[in-house]
């Protein structure tokens, strides 16, 4: 393990003790569970349970000092918005509050207004919606502050809806609205939702989520387009580094400690550099290239899933493709892995436990939910949490 | 004596204590109304909402009423605002004085709907009693309430006639395209026919011209001729050679004009399609354009809105909602429609589809003839013309 990594487990280690997950695909955005879970999950244990839902969801579940936050859309024209909190011990609901969509809320059949995953630096949480509206809130449900990026900016909306979700980086929430008409990535003050900054980014509909890369001290964001990556300055915006070689505009780079792995021409690793102002193109395999669902790590080794649901174990450092194994899809949301399995639902609702081998990939257990998912589960404490448009439900050992 | 002094100080203090809140509550609606779009007054309200948790349940029609002069912003400040207060203070519901506000159908569309769902979270039985009276509502989110109960009667009757009478019903009251399509479909399976277009009120008659050049997409922020000057005798340069105005109408039942059947399924190109709107009056209305493909709207030669955005998901009715003025009179309608590159099979459609409502979703007729007919009577007069 190399000291960069290092570092970055120690930044977020006291985050996981308190069993937090604190934004699409957990506290570091790569599908890492810093956490031991068990794959023998279900719903027979007495601490499990199965909720239900207003409306329409696929954001993912986010979890903050012992509550489960999530957030749904309801109604003919889904114009509802909900913010949600339950409690992770029982499942009983802590508060909700329900806003009304001031963006558009036109969106293809297979996802919905609550698309985005919410996120929280541990004080607050933070809400983003498919119509552009974003809220922040408390732990305890109570108004921080709100905004309405299509209302500010009538054109920025995707008639196929939206889904990046937000990330915080050096105090600074960077939403992404990245669009065909009017397209561009924002920089909000935490305290109070005023621009700190907003730039242009590339005209194309991008369903990406931005990852934050970089130790506690000095972080910056990645930022996905069709045209590629750039690395930014959470704090003005600005372009530290990019690479122009194009990428996809679904599922979303990873980070591994000092290196990015992109859906671009296939997967592509790119290695920043000391000076913080370059990268290095490690590799690049067109036979790696995911589907939907963003790749996740676990040690050194990446894990991909492609168009045909083939589940690839590769080498962070070399691309070198170790192990391949098929799985159930068709998968929308992306996997997430502990040290020795990863875990990752189909859109028919069935719960996919594989044990991570050196020289294969086993599935050592299952579980068949009954109803279509396509969010990416979250953990805390040795239970996993995933959703539907209905039920929520925490499945532990 | 005592006794009535300390009854005195008790009272003095629930007054004075009620005018501070009063106070705190002025100053916080105050910031909340002058809430403005890109984060303009967020930190004025952030200061000020600390004073949220301070107040009582007696605040909620104070803040309802506010609602009525805050944007879609401030809306949302004050919903989260009588959110938080209705969690904190459960002892004195102001249940009389919300629901004075949901009927007095002066205060804002949007404000009495949540008044409505306030009492529906309360309430819910009770609230459900309420939404058939919402049958004749100016607010179309509380309109459908009535309809949808309409239409769930219609479906679980199993009396012909009077299902039949529901849906004619939902057709004749009905604003919202979804509710008007399920009452029509059912209609049409006992054979009654029903003019969806008139009674919708979209505009199928149009005077087009095109194709004009869109390569690279360029087309659409390039000012062809009928930007500048409506000219139906003009022969103009197209992309492919010269062009004129010619007419073209549409009788699909929601209006779509097709262009490609005018002019090819062809790509890089753009059409203007032009009619005019009578309107019995100056007034406010909404303009509501479905397309797949960006396009341009004006309305009297001024733009209203445009969106540049290609085959993201289909054409649907009131895709867009434009807001613009109608003239007494001949009113001119532009719509610009582009075509791109992209060749796959569900990008080879070139359409829009266009009508006019007043603010309710009332749909606006272009003949004038028929303006002084409320809907229900439109209804009847276009299924007779269906006959």
């Amino acid at each position: 393990m190399n000291i960069f990594l290092i570092i970055l487990s120690v930044a977020i280690l006291p985050v996981s003790l308190f069993g937090n997950w604190l934004s699409f695909r957990g506290d570091a955005g790569n599908g890492l569970v810093n956490q031991s879970l068990s794959p023998h999950i279900g719903l027979k244990s007495q601490s499990a349970w199965k909720i239900g839902l207003p409306g329409r969801g696929l954001s993912s579940p986010i979890i903050v000092q012992g509550h489960v936050f999530l957030t749904a859309s309801s109604g003919p024209k889904q114009k509802t918005l909900h913010v949600l909190a339950f409690e992770t011990k029982t499942g009983k609901k802590s508060w909700e509050r329900k806003f009304k969509a001031t963006g558009r809320t036109i969106c293809h059949e297979k996802t919905c207004v609550a698309a985005p995953t919410m996120v929280s630096d541990g004080k607050v949480v933070i809400a983003q919606f498919s119509s552009n509206d974003i809220f922040c809130l408390d732990l305890q449900g109570n108004l921080k502050w709100l905004r309405g990026l299509t209302y500010d900016y009538p054109n920025a909306a995707n008639g196929l809806g939206m889904s990046s979700s937000p990330v915080i980086a050096n105090g600074v929430l960077i939403a992404q609205v990245e669009n065909d008409a009017e397209s561009f990535t924002t920089g909000l003050k935490l305290s109070d939702g005023t621009t700190i900054w907003k730039k242009d980014r590339p005209r194309g509909a991008n369903w990406t989520s931005p990852s934050v890369f970089g130790n506690k001290n000095e972080q910056r964001v990645v930022l996905q387009s069709k045209d590629g990556i750039a690395l930014i300055d959470p704090e003005s915006g600005e372009d530290r580094w990019t690479f122009k070689e194009g990428a996809s505009t679904i599922p979303s780079s990873t980070v591994s400690g000092d290196t990015i792995l992109v859906p671009s021409n296939g997967l592509t690793a790119l290695q920043a550099r000391a000076d913080g102002k370059s990268h290095t193109q490690l590799w690049q395999d067109n036979k790696l290239g995911p589907g939907t669902a963003s790749p996740t790590i676990s040690g050194n080794k990446f894990y991909v899933i492609n168009k045909a649901n083939v589940l690839t174990c590769g080498k962070v450092d070399s691309g070198e493709i170790i192990w391949r194994m098929r799985l159930k899809g068709p998968m929308s949301g992306s996997p997430i892995t502990t040290s020795h399995h990863l875990f990752v639902f189909n859109e028919d609702g069935l719960g996919q436990f594989v044990r991570l081998g050196e020289k294969d990939g086993e599935e050592v257990a299952s579980i068949e939910l009954g109803e279509t998912i396509l969010c990416t589960p979250a953990v805390s404490e040795g239970s996993l949490y995933v959703r539907s448009d209905a039920s929520l439900w925490k499945l532990s050992d | 004596m005592k006794i009535i002094a300390l009854l005195e100080i008790y009272f003095l203090l629930a007054v004075l204590l009620s005018a501070k809140e009063e106070t705190s509550l002025n100053k916080l609606t105050e910031v909340l109304i002058e809430i403005q779009s890109k984060g303009v007054g967020n930190t004025e309200a952030v200061e000020k909402w600390e004073s949220v948790s301070k107040l009582s349940s007696s605040a909620v029609p104070k803040l309802l009423a506010a609602m009525n002069q805050a944007n879609d912003l401030g809306d949302n400040w004050i919903r989260s605002a009588v959110s938080e207060i209705l969690d904190r203070d459960k002892t004195g519901f102001p249940e009389k004085e919300i629901l004075a506000f949901l009927k007095n159908d002066r205060n804002a569309g949007s404000s009495r709907k949540f008044a409505f769902e306030i009492i529906q979270d309360e309430k819910p039985v009770f609230a459900q009693s309420l939404s058939p009276s919402f049958i004749d509502d100016r607010e179309p989110s509380l309109r459908r309430l009535a309809i949808e109960n309409l239409l769930i009667s219609a479906r679980a009757s199993n009396q012909p006639k009077r299902a039949k009478a529901l849906y004619q019903k939902v057709l004749a009251k009905g604003r919202e395209v979804d509710q008007i399509k399920e009452a029509s479909d059912e209609l049409e399976k006992v054979g009654e026919i029903i003019d969806i277009q008139s009674l919708m009120g979209f505009l199928p008659e149009w005077h087009t011209i095109g194709p004009f050049d869109n390569t690279g997409r360029k087309g659409f922020d390039t000012h062809f001729p009928p930007e500048e000057k409506i000219d139906f005798d003009a022969t103009y340069q197209g992309k492919t050679g010269k062009v004129k105005w010619s007419d073209f109408s549409t009788t699909d039942p929601f209006g779509l004009l097709d262009v490609n059947a005018q002019y090819g399924e062809i790509k890089e190109v753009l059409a203007y399609a032009h009619t005019i709107f009578k309107s019995d009056s100056d007034r406010p209305s909404q303009l509501r354009i479905g397309s797949k493909n960006a396009w341009k709207l004006w309305l009297n030669g001024k733009l209203l809105f445009a969106r540049d955005e290609y085959h993201r998901g289909k054409t649907r009715v009131d895709q867009f909602i434009v807001s613009g003025q109608l003239i007494e009179g001949e009113n001119e309608i532009l719509v610009k429609v582009c075509q791109n590159e992209q060749t796959q099979s569900w990008t080879k459609q070139w359409e829009f589809c266009l009508r006019i409502t007043d603010l309710t979703g009332t749909a606006l007729h272009p003949d004038p003839g028929l303006s002084f007919l409320p809907q229900e009577e439109k209804f009847f007069y276009y299924q007779r013309l269906s006959e």
